[in-house]
């Protein structure tokens, strides 16, 4: 029961730190929950199709499939955060001053709700995924007891939906004027990390070269399978034992928004927000 | 004329070598039957690239990761991955069937040497 907890904790908690933080750094759009749950759905929908055509997928580009598939997810991830965090370069204000006053809403912001319901679905769809898969191996087997996996998986997930609630209630008590400098700035994290994992997956794929594998190693110090390494890991990609890399596409992606961010800031001061 | 020759016969040698190496990719094998490996500590060349082989001989789905190596592939039940690795300095690298990693039979190790 322990082990199962133990997995699905792990498995479900990056999904629920990326869920949490899409939450807050969407703070003021009108009906954001509601397309916060398509997104989950989605996503779980999508899990139990790949977890079922995963030999399928395993076989593509001649055994290399499952990693040229992941590699798609999370790129695919990394282009949405990079937009919203662009579009918040520019709306961020607007919404800060609607949560204050409550009262005008922000009217655009439909294509945002979109990147909010794909970031999220591909999310849970690549961490359920594999959590879809062990709990099917534990079923078919019955080997250590369904109802004990069961048990445990339950415990898994609730302890992940706890610490991304923890952190969701953490990031609401930051004052309004610098919320939105506060999310943008976790947004810029996730989307780096998800490009080194990516990274990750094409040197294992054999596509990219590792330069330097590890470059650094951490992990006596801060193993990443402990609690804190996993959330650390969830919340700003550390890897206990980086490739050179996947230090490179980290850098590389969180300049590259930066750059975006200032730049789209700058492209619409005159006008103010449209 | 020979004397400038050696050098280069010397590196004709070394690459049929190298090739060689890479010739029987399927050389390296691990097995996982009943969640465990086997064997359970398997010896590869360090400073090539090499494929290793992972069967999984399981009707359930299993995966194989290693935090050291920077590996995480999902081997479906009865089927076997291709898993790319190295070129590796010498040293031991532990790895697990995740979904079994608290059991003693489902932790194991790569011996670089």
């Amino acid at each position: 029961m322990f082990a199962a907890a133990l997995i699905v904790f792990r498995e479900s908690l990056e999904a629920s730190l990326i869920i949490s933080i899409m939450m807050a750094a969407t703070r003021g759009i009108p009906q954001r929950g509601r397309w916060v749950g398509a997104g989950v759905l989605l996503g779980l929908v999508g899990a139990a199709v790949v977890a079922s055509s995963m030999g399928a997928i395993a076989n593509w580009a001649d055994g290399m499939g499952q990693e040229l598939f992941n590699v798609t997810i999370l790129l695919t991830a990394v282009g949405m955060l990079a937009w919203h965090n662009i579009w918040m370069a520019v709306h961020g204000r607007e919404l800060a001053q609607q949560i204050k006053s409550t009262v005008r809403e922000v009217n655009q912001g439909s294509r945002e709700r979109s990147v909010i319901l794909l970031v999220i679905a591909l999310a849970v769809l690549r961490e359920g995924s594999e959590t879809v898969l062990f709990l099917y191996g534990v079923a078919t087997s019955g080997d250590s007891g369904l109802r004990d996996t069961l048990a445990g998986g339950g415990l898994g997930l609730g302890c992940g939906a706890l610490v991304a609630g923890l952190l969701y209630a953490g990031l609401l008590r930051i004052p309004v004027g610098k919320f939105f400098a506060a999310t943008g700035l976790l947004v810029l994290l996730l989307a780096a990390s998800m490009a080194s994992q990516a990274a990750r997956l094409l040197i294992q794929a054999d596509l990219l070269p590792s330069l330097g594998a590890p470059l650094w190693d951490t992990s006596a110090w801060l193993a990443q399978d402990t609690a804190a390494g996993t959330i650390l890991h969830g919340l700003v990609g550390y890897d206990a034992q980086p490739a050179g890399m996947q230090v490179l596409a980290y850098g590389l992606v969180l300049v590259g928004i930066a750059i975006g961010m200032r730049w789209a800031a700058t492209q619409n001061q005159p006008k103010r927000a449209r | 004329m020979t004397y400038s020759m050696k050098p280069l016969l010397a590196l004709v040698a070394l690459s049929l070598v190298c090739l060689s190496g890479f010739a029987a990719p399927d050389e390296f094998t691990l097995t996982i039957k009943n969640h465990r490996f086997e064997p359970k500590e398997i010896k590869l060349p360090a400073n090539q690239k090499i494929k290793l082989k992972v069967i999984n001989a399981d009707a359930t789905p299993a995966e194989f990761e290693s935090k050291p190596l920077g590996r995480e592939k999902l081997i479906a039940g009865n089927s076997s991955v291709i898993i790319n690795l190295g070129p590796l300095k010498p040293g031991r690298y532990p790895f697990v069937e995740e979904y079994h990693e608290t059991e003693a039979g489902a932790q194991g190790t790569i011996v670089v040497e």
